[in-house]
């Protein structure tokens, strides 16, 4: 296996996904294919090439400081779960 | 008693932009609206929503970057920082990771002991600031938090110190300089209240002659320069007690209480952080070219240090004058704003410093609103310069001047205040001073000089103030021995 | 002819000589709609009230002579767009009440034009899926076969033009969702330029990959579309600041003399023998037509799947974290903590190829991996694109199968999600290199499942790609073929 149930169980902490017994065990299998598959990259020698984050090469798209129209509070909470005037309600965070 | 442990002290600070809009929407951010009446698709991660980078803030990044000796980064790349909170729309903050904008740069500071030191700068970088958490307080909302995203989305800079610092005034002293200086810039309001200038120092000890650096405790945002030490001076002596029973420093945030002077640590449950900086694919590279640097360059005012150096070589005022009114830019340009006006930088200093700031204080308000103008001040000293009234009698004018808004001029005049320097009216009073106190201008005559202090009273009050004071002097010392 | 086996040419020419009026066509596609959507399920949402709106306002501005090409012209979009007023799931049940408060800049340019939007189409959940069955609202089926997959991820827009319920769609591409349904549909798609098309208001999957292409019965409707939808935003950092040309005006330029490569990875064992077929089939009808053909290579078309799914997940990852049921979208009943609404909200609203996605990007992503995957990928980006490079320096377009075989059944790939992924072969690199591409119909199965045939342009030069399918359309009758439903 090149991925532990350890590792899948971490990922999924780090992803905030709860993941049923039955489905860690299906995706730890997925995962190892899939990473089983990617290994073909290292084949590919790749030193000193610059890497890609843009296939079209573009800089410096800015706005100005400029303030446009937004939401209204009624707006803005519209599609909220539990709005509040005070602001969208979430499980109180502890510090 | 001296320490058995060395101090190191590293400040992370995040600098507030005092642009109009947001840095990757066109939504205000004016302190202290409603819950989320600042708001649209962007800055409330809506599900297709886009950044666009603010221009403002990157011109505001390359003049704090220049103004604290950085280099600017001819290309630079915004990053994401992934993690999950519910203040944080987008499930990632975004920041500059690999590639920020300014690097390299330092503070020269003053330490304790009056020496000059050097305060490394590592990194200057843009990125958003998060929304606020409100908890609940009623007994409804007491398992309940509030999410406001009025502030998501706001520009910061955070500037990143070496571990330079090596005790707590030192760390107050770079953050004053580093305050005063992106207030002057007007890049930042520096309302450490409103949250616009916030302080994390990651504070740790070593015994003295160690070269690795002791394990860090981070203290986060406090809010003001006074708790800022007494945060790291109780963290020094919980780490130094640890060390002294044999214990460890455990690597942690803690949060500071300045109800109680002391801190807590901050430990979550969760596992530690993994943060997946990767570039943000939403956003283009940042290509800074020399023309830009240089028009901003051109463009920067005159900075604290180099203000204070030329009022005390150009205009002779003394260290500790120059450095007073240089720290306030507004204060340093009335200041300025007098001198030519009267000639005299030393008699201007000494007002604007005393008077004019002391009015401030009291009133609250800030010397753009003072409500007597760098001309109306100078036509007072003027008044103090050619004898027409004391400087007693000036700060009373003054008073009136600052309660009325009229002229100087115009209240000496309505008031009689001008002060009599007509050697003949003078020597009247004198004489009928003398006839009335025989006795102590015998005593006088006698030897008994400190008399002299009685006599020009009793004039002084004669005249109701008016009499100058000079010729007071001179004429009646010419009565009495003679 | 009915009124919706239309083209939009036909259309436009009756609108605007009034023979008909845009209502009458909404209301001819609205019914059509109703007679065919519960055999193909393309549409989540059909807006009636607002297109017939928009349909009288459409009329009132062809009464006043002012329609341009989309004016009162029926299209649907796919459910990815956001639609101001109007449900936008993106295919999943973590968005099934969201409604958009916001309308995508290609929506907003679409209204601009008074162009009658029909509803929102069905789709691989967050557009991840070949074959449209990882979607919160059941599968879509193939018009030309109802047990076929239509292909994916843009399912519904490629399902609905076939089965004549629009007239043109759009859909998005990350890694060949609008060209391979296109292709297993017998309809055309294009995939234009990364930066042609405004991102701004579409949901993203992988930000450094996506891009908005319209779907139509032929290429010029297809052309009429992307010239509507394309060109500079400046709500998308990642748009690009140059002119669009007329691609109505170069369509029916002479190819005598083009080169055409034929990149000999795409023509490997693999290749079903109808699609094979098909595509030789296409390349004497170009020779006939007096284009020139070359075999070139693109050496690393065997990394782009693997490089792509990486890319792809990692971003992915990132972008879908904002669905955390605090601002919108579903949130789970049992959320009394702050990590059970997470991880729970995320857990039921997510569907389990996105919740694979999410787990894969994550890893490649986390720390002491992201040199190993996600680097890695980016520097095989780098490859491919100057795989493409070197080949555009000697051809003017690509010639290749969109996909290695026709729509497959319903339900053989969808546990086999590496299997799903080999799908795209054909399609990914394109995405990589960032270029241009079309798919267009160019034969049938032995089965009766259409094929489709790819064209690869240079970057920016949707016109040459739209000229070169025109000229086989004119050369050939695929395109006119319709779907028995």
């Amino acid at each position: 296996m090149k991925i532990s149930r350890a590792e899948v169980e971490h990922v999924s902490r780090l992803a905030r996904l709860t993941l049923t017994d039955r489905e860690l065990d299906a995706m730890q299998d997925e995962m190892d294919k899939f990473l089983g598959y990617v290994e073909q990259l290292n084949q590919l020698d790749t030193e000193g090439i610059v890497p890609t984050a843009h296939v079209v090469p573009m800089e410096n798209a800015f706005r100005k400081d400029e303030v446009q129209p937004g939401f209204t509070r009624e707006q803005a909470l519209a599609n909220a779960p539990e709005p509040d005037p005070a602001g969208f309600r979430v499980p109180r965070v502890i510090e | 008693m001296a320490s058995k442990y060395e101090t190191v002290i590293g400040l992370e600070v995040h600098v507030q932009l005092t642009t109009d809009t947001k840095i990757f929407c066109g939504c205000s951010k004016v302190f202290g609206q409603e819950p989320n009446t600042q708001t649209c698709p962007v800055c409330l991660g809506l599900p297709g929503a886009l950044p666009v980078l603010n221009e403002k803030v990157v011109e505001f990044a390359i003049k704090t970057g220049l103004a604290t000796n950085c280099a600017i980064a001819p290309r630079s790349i915004f990053a994401r920082k992934n993690y999950f909170y519910p203040d944080l729309p987008k499930g990632y903050q975004i920041s500059q990771f690999e590639l920020p904008i300014c690097e390299h740069g330092w503070l020269d500071i003053l330490t304790e002991n009056e020496a000059e030191k050097r305060i490394g700068i590592t990194r200057i970088h843009m990125e958003e600031d998060a929304g606020k958490l409100v908890h609940g307080e009623t007994q409804e909302s007491s398992r309940t938090s509030f999410v406001d995203l009025n502030r998501a989305c706001t520009p910061l800079l955070e500037s990143v110190s070496e571990p330079d610092m090596r005790s707590a005034d030192e760390a107050i002293a770079y953050l004053k300089k580093l305050h005063q200086i992106v207030v002057y810039l007007g890049v930042c309001d520096g309302n450490l209240e409103e949250g616009s200038f916030r302080c994390d120092a990651n504070v740790s000890i070593r015994p003295w002659g160690q070269k690795e650096l002791g394990t860090r405790a981070e203290l986060k945002n406090i809010n003001s320069f006074r708790f800022i030490k007494q945060a790291i001076e109780y963290e020094i002596e919980r780490q130094a007690d640890l060390l002294d029973s044999g214990s460890q420093v455990v690597q942690e945030t803690r949060l500071f209480d300045s109800q109680t002077g002391t801190s807590r640590s901050m430990r979550s449950k969760e596992e530690a952080h993994d943060y997946r900086y990767f570039p943000d694919p939403d956003l283009v590279p940042l290509v800074i070219d020399k023309a830009w640097i240089a028009e901003i360059r051109e463009g920067l005012p005159e900075l604290p240090e180099a203000k204070r150096l030329r009022f005390e070589s150009e205009m002779g005022l003394s260290a500790y004058d120059a450095e007073i009114l240089a720290a306030d830019q507004a204060l340093a340009a009335f200041f300025e704003a007098c001198v030519p006006l009267t000639g005299d930088a030393k008699l201007c200093a000494n007002w604007v410093m005393g008077e004019i700031s002391r009015q401030l204080n009291e009133g609250n308000i800030a010397i753009t609103d003072a409500p007597v103008s760098p001309t109306r001040l100078a036509g007072l000293l003027n008044r103090i310069k050619d004898n027409t009234i004391s400087g007693k009698i000036a700060k009373n004018v003054f008073e009136k001047m600052w309660q009325s808004g009229q002229e100087a001029d115009a209240i000496i005049e309505a008031e009689g205040l001008k002060q009599v320097t007509d050697s003949s009216a003078i020597e009247a009073l004198i004489e009928e001073v003398i006839a009335a106190n025989p006795g102590q201008a015998a005593e006088y005559r006698a030897g008994k000089e400190k008399l002299m202090g009685f006599f020009v009273g009793q004039v002084m009050k004669a005249s109701k103030g008016k009499a100058n004071p000079g010729m007071v002097n001179q004429i009646l010392k010419d009565k009495l021995s003679g | 002819m009915k009124l919706y086996d239309l083209t939009l040419t036909e259309l436009r020419a009756r609108l605007d000589n009034r023979e008909v009026s845009s209502v009458d066509v909404t209301r001819a596609f609205l019914d059509r709609i109703a007679a065919t959507d519960d055999k193909i399920n393309a549409f989540i949402t059909v807006c009636e009230a607002e297109a017939l709106a928009a349909a009288k306002a459409a009329d009132r501005r062809i009464a006043a002579n002012e329609a341009g090409a989309l004016t009162g012209i029926p299209i649907a979009v796919k459910d990815i767009f956001n639609t101001s007023g109007i449900l936008t799931t993106c295919g999943s049940k973590i968005l099934n009440n969201y409604i958009a408060p916001y309308d995508a800049t290609v929506i907003a340019r679409l209204k601009q034009q008074d162009a009658v939007i029909l509803g929102k189409l069905n789709m691989d959940e967050f557009a991840m899926g070949s074959s449209n069955e990882c979607t919160a609202f059941e599968p879509v089926h193939n018009p030309w076969n109802t047990d076929r997959v239509p292909g994916g991820s843009s399912g519904g827009s490629a399902a609905s033009v076939a089965a004549s319920q629009a007239i043109a769609t759009l859909g998005t591409d990350t890694g060949g969702s609008v060209r391979q349904p296109a292709a297993h549909c017998g309809v055309v798609g294009l995939k234009p330029t990364y930066g042609r098309v405004s991102r701004y208001g579409v949901i993203a999957y992988a930000s450094s990959l996506d891009q908005v292409g319209p779907l139509a019965r032929n290429i010029g409707d297809c052309a009429l579309l992307l010239q509507t939808v394309a060109g500079f935003d400046p709500a998308d950092s990642t748009s690009v600041d140059i002119p669009v040309p007329d691609y109505s005006a170069t369509l029916s330029e002479d190819i005598t003399g083009l080169r055409i490569g034929l990149p000999k990875e795409y023509f490997i064992e693999g290749l079903d023998d109808d699609v094979r077929r098909a595509v030789d089939q296409a390349i004497a009808t170009y020779r006939n037509l007096g284009a020139e053909l070359v075999e070139v290579s693109l050496p690393h078309t065997d990394y782009a799947v693997a490089g792509y799914y990486l890319i792809a997940t990692a971003e992915a990852s990132s972008n879908l974290a904002r669905y955390d049921g605090v601002r919108f979208g579903l949130r789970s009943a049992e959320s009394d903590s702050l990590i059970d609404m997470y991880t729970r909200s995320r857990a039921e609203g997510f569907g389990i190829e996105v919740k694979r996605r999410i787990m894969l990007g994550t890893y490649a992503l986390s720390s002491g991996y992201y040199d190993a995957y996600y680097l890695k990928a980016q520097k095989v980006r780098t490859l491919v694109r100057q795989d493409f490079t070197r080949v555009f320096e000697d051809v003017d377009v690509l010639l290749t199968p969109v996909a290695p075989t026709p729509a497959f059944p319903l339900g053989e790939k969808v546990d086999d999600p590496l299997q799903m992924y080999l799908s795209d072969i054909f399609t990914i690199p394109v995405n990589l290199a960032g270029t241009c591409a079309i798919s267009l119909p160019c034969g049938f199965s032995d089965g009766g499942l259409p094929i489709g045939l790819q064209l690869i342009g240079k970057p920016f030069d949707e016109a040459t790609i739209l000229k070169t399918g025109y000229a086989f359309e004119q050369a050939t009758e695929w395109h006119k073929k319709k779907a028995a439903l």
